[in-house]
C-alpha cells in the first residue's frame, strides 16, 4: 500500500503521510483525537527521517492499540518531534481493515518540488 | 510481456535474464507464458537487483505467483554462499519473518461439516482472535517469551498446546536451532505480548475446506487424504515481533551496507556479510522470529481443536504439515556436482524437498514434502509434493500462493466486503470477518488464478499435484 503527503514544509507532507496510514486502517473521520502520545526520532537522510516516522508510529498503533487523527511535527537539524492524538481501536466502531506491519524503503521519496511545496512518500507492507 | 527486460525463453515454463551490468547471475522465472506476460516489469527489476548482491549463487529465481514486492518480488528465491561473502537480507525475509501454512486432517468428511458449518464458523471466530487490536489469551513475561523464542512449537507442546506428535510434520521439527533471543529487542517484545495464538489481518486466515480434487492417489494416501474429506489450513505468521524484528534489522542494514561494502541497488535489499556481527546477530533474531511463527501456528491449532472438539467431538485433527515461506535458511544443494551449504532466501516462496530428502518426516519422505499453497477466500487451495528434479531448479522452492493481481485500493473500487460474503454465501462458503473493508481488498477477484499457478509450479518440475482444496468456512482478519 503505498503512501504520500504533500505540505508547504517537509513536517506538514510527513504529516499527511501520517494521516494516510490511518485511513489505510480506518475513516480517519471515525478516530477521535483523545489522547495524546509524543513522538520523537533523529536521522540526519529526511527519506530515513521519514520511514523512522512512521515506523515509530506503527509500533505505538501496535502496542497502545491505538489509531490516530491528529498530528503536529516540528524538524529541524534531522530532529522530528511529533505530538499524535488518538484513541483505542473499537473494532465495531473502526471496523479496521488491515494491520500495517511496517513501512518500507520502496517507492521511498522525500523531496521539495519545483513549487516550493513538500512531497514524502513511501510503501507500506500491511 | 516486458518490453525493458530481455526475457530468453528456456523452456515452456522457464525465463531467463542474462546477466548484465551489475547482476554476478541470470535470473530465472517459471511460469507460463500468460503468467510471464501478466508480471509488472517491477519483477524482473527486482529479481535483477537481487542477482546482483555480493555472494549470489546459481541464480536468482522467482516463482510462477511473483509479483512486485519490497525490494526482492514476493515468490523470490536466492542462495548465498557464506565464504564467498556471501549476504543476509532482512528484505529478502520481508516483515512477516516464517509466515506460512499449516494444513490438518479433520478425520471428517465434509458432509459431516455441513450440518452444523454455521456454528462451526461462528465459534472459531469466537475462539481465534482475528484482526487489529485482537489479543490472545497468553501472555508472556521476559522469561516466558525467551523460551518461547527458542523453543517455537515444541515450546508450546511443552505448555499444554497440542500433541507431541505434530511436531514431527512441521519443518526443523518444530524448533528452529540457532536462534538467539537475545538478539530480539525489548520493542519486538513488546509487540508480541498481547498476540500469541493470534492470525493477525490481511490476507491471513483460517479455513475449513473440501478436498475437491486428486490428482496423485498415491501421494495423496501418504499425506492421508482421501476426496470430500474436510481439512483445515492456518495462514499465519510471526505478528508483531516479526514484524518489528524485520523493521529495526531493515534500518541497521541500510546504515551500515556501505561500510561493508555493499553497494545497494535498492534500499529494501538492506544486507550484511553472513560472516558479520550484523548478519550473525539477524540469523539469531530471524531464526527466533520463525519460533514465535511455529509458536503461534501451534496454539491456534490448539484452539482450533478445542472448537472442533465442542462442536464435532468425533473430530480428530492431525497434522499434514506445516510450511513457512518466508525465512533464510542454511541448507546443503548441489551446485556443479558439488554439495554446497547456501543460506537460501525464500520470499513467498515454499521449500519443497523431494522424495528421499533427510529433513523430511520418515513417514512422508518416499513421497516428499507436503507443499500447501493456500489460495484466495472463496476460490481454492492446493497442496503438492517437493519433486526430484527441484533440487536443480529453484534450491528445492516452489510457489506459495495465487499471488495479488491488484492493489488493495483497486479492489475496494471494484467490489463491496458484503456483497463479496453474501456471493461467497450463496455458494455455501461461509466468511466472518470483523472488517467488511478488509474482505472486500481480499475479494477473490483481487488474486491471480490460483490453478495457473501451480501448474505452472507442477510443469516447470518444482513440485508436483495433488490435490485441489475449496474452502467451506473461512474467518480472517
Amino acid at each position: 500500500m503505498g503512501l504520500r503527503g504533500y505540505g508547504q514544509t517537509m513536517a506538514q507532507a510527513f504529516e499527511q503521510v501520517a494521516l494516510a496510514l490511518t485511513a489505510t486502517v480506518t475513516e480517519l473521520d471515525r478516530v477521535a483525537p483523545q489522547q495524546r502520545v509524543d513522538i520523537d526520532c533523529e536521522c540526519a537522510d529526511p527519506e530515513l527521517l521519514l520511514v523512522d516516522w512512521l515506523n515509530a508510529l506503527i509500533y505505538e498503533m501496535a502496542t497502545r492499540k491505538l489509531l490516530f487523527s491528529r498530528f503536529e511535527i516540528t524538524i529541524e537539524g534531522g530532529r522530528l518531534d511529533a505530538s499524535a492524538w488518538g484513541e483505542m481501536v473499537n473494532r465495531s466502531r473502526h471496523r479496521p481493515a488491515v494491520e500495517v506491519k511496517g513501512a518500507t524503503y520502496t517507492a521511498l521519496q522525500v523531496a521539495q518540488q519545483e513549487n516550493g511545496d513538500w512531497l514524502a512518500q513511501c510503501i507500506i507492507d500491511v | 510481456m516486458s518490453q525493458e527486460y530481455p526475457l530468453q525463453r528456456e523452456s515452456e515454463f522457464s525465463w531467463r535474464i542474462d546477466p548484465s551490468g551489475k547482476m554476478r547471475v541470470p535470473g530465472i522465472i517459471y511460469a507460463d507464458e500468460t503468467l510471464i506476460r501478466e508480471m509488472d516489469d517491477k519483477v524482473f527489476e527486482q529479481l535483477c537487483n537481487v542477482a546482483s548482491l555480493p555472494g549470489i549463487v546459481q541464480a536468482a529465481y522467482a516463482m510462477p505467483d511473483a509479483h512486485w514486492g519490497y525490494g526482492f518480488p514476493i515468490g523470490g528465491v536466492a542462495a548465498f554462499d557464506p565464504d564467498l561473502g556471501g549476504v543476509v537480507s532482512a528484505g529478502g525475509v520481508g516483515f512477516d519473518i516464517s509466515c506460512g501454512v499449516r494444513a490438518l486432517r479433520t478425520g471428517l468428511s465434509i458432509e459431516e461439516i455441513e450440518p452444523v458449518k454455521k456454528q462451526l464458523v461462528d465459534a472459531l471466530f469466537r475462539q481465534v482472535p482475528v484482526g487489529v487490536g485482537s489479543t490472545g489469551r497468553i501472555h508472556l513475561n521476559d522469561k516466558g517469551m525467551t523460551a518461547m523464542l527458542k523453543g517455537g512449537a515444541r515450546w508450546a507442546v511443552e505448555q499444554g498446546f497440542g500433541e507431541p506428535g505434530d511436531l514431527e510434520r512441521i519443518e526443523e521439527k518444530g524448533c528452529m536451532a540457532g536462534a538467539d533471543p537475545g538478539e530480539v529487542s525489548a520493542r519486538a517484545r513488546k509487540r508480541q505480548q498481547d498476540e500469541m495464538g493470534t492470525l493477525g489481518s490481511g490476507n491471513h486466515y483460517l479455513e475449513v475446506q473440501r478436498v475437491a480434487e486428486i490428482y496423485d492417489p498415491r501421494i495423496a494416501t501418504a499425506f492421508g487424504l482421501r476426496e470430500n474429506d474436510a481439512v483445515v489450513f492456518i495462514h499465519c505468521g510471526s505478528r508483531g515481533l516479526g514484524h518489528q524484528i524485520g523493521t529495526e534489522f531493515l534500518k541497521y542494514m541500510v546504515l551500515v551496507a556501505s561500510r561493508h561494502g555493499i553497494e545497494l541497488p535498492d534500499r529494501e535489499l538492506a544486507c550484511a556479510p553472513i560472516n558479520s556481527e550484523l548478519g550473525q546477530a539477524y540469523l539469531g533474531a530471524m531464526r527466533a522470529g520463525i519460533n514465535c511463527a511455529l509458536a503461534n501456528r501451534q496454539i491456534i491449532t490448539h484452539l482450533t481443536r478445542q472448537v472442533f472438539a465442542d462442536v464435532l467431538p468425533k473430530a480428530d485433527l492431525t497434522l499434514i504439515f506445516d510450511v513457512s515461506h518466508n525465512t533464510c535458511k542454511l541448507e546443503s544443494h548441489p551446485v556443479a556436482g558439488r554439495q554446497r551449504k547456501l543460506y537460501v532466501h525464500r520470499k513467498g516462496a515454499t521449500r519443497a524437498f523431494g522424495p528421499g530428502n533427510p529433513e523430511i518426516p520418515e513417514t512422508l519422505r518416499a513421497v516428499g514434502q507436503p507443499v500447501l499453497i493456500g489460495g484466495s477466500m472463496g476460490t481454492e487451495s492446493h497442496i503438492l509434493a517437493g519433486s526430484e528434479q527441484g533440487a536443480g531448479l529453484s534450491f528445492n522452492s516452489a510457489c506459495h500462493g495465487a499471488g495479488r493481481a491488484m492493489s488493495r485500493h483497486r479492489a475496494t473500487k471494484l467490489w463491496r466486503g458484503r456483497s463479496v460474503v453474501d456471493e461467497l454465501a450463496e455458494r455455501g462458503i461461509l466468511i466472518r470477518s470483523p472488517s467488511m473493508r478488509g474482505v472486500a481488498e481480499e475479494a477473490p477477484g483481487a488474486y491471480k488464478d490460483v490453478r495457473a499457478v501451480v501448474d505452472a509450479a507442477e510443469k516447470a518440475g518444482l513440485a508436483k499435484k495433488v490435490a485441489r482444496m475449496e474452502p467451506r468456512l473461512c474467518i480472517k482478519g
